[in-house]
């Protein structure tokens, strides 16, 4: 039992273990929609675009997690609308979008010569550095964009399978779409502190990817995505904790292994 | 009452790309209007534009006197020409069929009994009965395709939208459908089809259009047949219309 209860000794330890619980597990049902739109780019993406949020809100002296999540809503919002109104794929929108963005950013900092952010630690994230703040933060918005899932569920299904059929039924689907880039924009933002932009990246893919090997039906696939990224960030973390290494890569590194195991099963099934 | 409306529509795709030129036409409830005309002559677009799909440049279109995208929500059934969707996503035959539920549900509400025989009956009209717990990806073209109308028909539309559903199936998913066809129009509901088969059209529907960008003759399909549009068409679509392609 000691080896189960030793790491929650630390006050750290059990605020980056709720941070791992909620990331974990919001960034992999959340990837179910990721993977099924084929928005595996929105990630990073996202998470790059932010940085230009942070530097702006360097320069004017305000909350660089505030900056960071309307910088990345608004390049949310530019990735739907350019995609709709310009016929571009969503792929190449996120690219054009995410790097242009970056640039900003790089070029705001590159003229400011005095700048001293701890990009590393935000784009990095830091786990075990999560404070009672952030972690009260990361509740509330998780809690809306769970809200906001759950409210617009079907249109949601539906609008991922057959946008066009489910727009001449009568569903909003550009709505749909941007809600969703919103709610994903959200959720990079907030994960995006904690456990940095490669886990981020990851949690948002890889779950899904695994759940998707496993099963053919959609709820299935949601609460197995939901749970094997849980189990990968709250996983992560106690083999972290035992092998000394970095949280973030052991939590991927875990969520990666999981991934080749369900490609196994389903190749050994089928 | 007219069940559809269209006034002097025009669709541009571009300056270039002209897709309706001045289309007007009415159809009554009740009734299965058969479409036909070469490849790129503008069937597709209208069917989309009276589902509220594509917006006129010019020129009006009303379902049930509304503006499409005004309709209440399911009032439209459309099974467009060729499914764009991927076939890996994670549904059975049945969760492909209950989505037809969606826009007839409301935001918390469970899937009751009224959606759950909906489903059932939509499934039972079109044979999948036994392919209900099959994956999309494991049907055939046809099957797939009856998939997709027991959809609409699960949405209970008040109008019904059918995209060349009978190119390329078989024989047994032609007959289901020109069944349901005749069934949904004997209980009042009018169907707007496009097809190719002009042969049969007779069979299929109360009144053909030929179609290339304007409306070239309108009336019973033996009249119009009879009419040499058909000839004409034939000739057009045998010498030209494979090499057009759809914008």
């Amino acid at each position: 039992m000691d080896v189960l209860t030793a790491p929650f000794t630390f006050e750290f330890m059990q605020r980056a273990f709720v941070a791992a619980l909620i990331v974990g597990a919001l960034c992999s049902t959340m990837g179910t929609y990721v993977v099924l739109r084929k928005l595996s780019f929105i990630g990073d993406g996202i998470a790059h675009a932010s940085f230009a949020g942070i530097v702006i809100a360097y320069l004017r002296g305000f909350n660089y997690a505030f900056g960071a999540a309307i910088v990345a809503v608004i390049t949310a919002l530019g990735i739907g609308f350019v995609h709709r109104r310009g016929k571009i794929s969503l792929d190449t929108t996120i690219g054009v979008l995410f790097t242009g963005a970056f640039a900003v950013g790089i070029f705001l900092m590159s003229r400011s010569q005095r700048y001293s952010v701890d990009l590393e630690g935000f784009l990095f994230g830091n786990i075990l550095g999560v404070s009672r703040d952030d972690l009260i933060i990361v509740c509330v918005l998780a809690a809306i964009v769970v809200l906001c899932v759950a409210v617009l569920y079907r249109p949601l299904l539906y609008t991922s399978f057959d946008p066009v059929v489910a727009q001449a039924s009568g569903i909003n689907a550009a709505f749909v779409d941007y809600v969703l880039l919103v709610l994903l924009a959200l959720t990079i933002i907030i994960s995006l502190q904690s456990v940095g932009i490669v886990l981020v990246a990851a949690l948002l893919v890889t779950p899904a990817a695994a759940a998707a090997q496993l099963t053919r039906r959609f709820v299935p696939m949601l609460v197995l995505s939901g749970a094997i990224g849980t189990f990968c960030s709250v996983g992560g973390l106690y083999l972290s904790y035992y092998l000394s290494s970095a949280s973030g890569a052991t939590i991927v590194i875990l969520a990666t292994l999981i991934f080749f195991a369900a490609l196994a099963l389903r190749r050994r099934s089928a | 009452m007219n069940a559809i409306l269209v006034r002097d529509l025009v669709v541009r795709y571009s300056a270039r790309v002209t897709a309706l030129d001045g289309v007007t036409l009415s159809v009554d409830t009740g009734a299965a209007l058969g479409v036909v005309g070469p490849n790129g002559s503008g069937k597709s677009t209208l069917l989309k534009s009276i589902a509220g799909l594509i917006a006129p440049t010019s020129g009006e279109v009303l379902v049930f006197g509304k503006v499409p995208r005004k309709l209440e929500r399911g009032a439209i059934g459309y099974v467009p020409q060729i499914e764009d969707v991927d076939w890996s996503f994670p549904a059975s035959v049945r969760d492909v069929v209950a989505m037809g539920r969606f826009p007839r549900m409301k935001t918390f509400s469970q899937f009751g009994a009224h959606d759950r025989a909906a489903v059932d009956e939509a499934l039972a009209a079109l044979n999948l009965g036994d392919l209900r717990n099959r994956h999309i990806s494991e049907l055939s073209g046809g099957q797939q395709q009856r998939a997709f109308v027991a959809r609409s028909l699960a949405q209970e539309p008040r109008l019904l939208l059918l995209d060349e559903p009978t190119t390329g199936v078989d024989a047994e998913t032609e007959e289901a459908l020109l069944h349901i066809v005749r069934g949904l129009v004997k209980d009042g509901l009018p169907v707007v089809m496009t097809t190719h088969d002009l042969d049969r059209a007779p069979e299929w529907f109360d009144r053909l259009i030929v179609v290339d960008r304007k409306v070239l003759a309108d009336g019973d399909p033996e009249t119009v047949l009879a009419s040499g549009s058909y000839a004409a068409i034939r000739e057009h679509t045998h010498t030209h219309g494979h090499t057009r392609t759809t914008p």
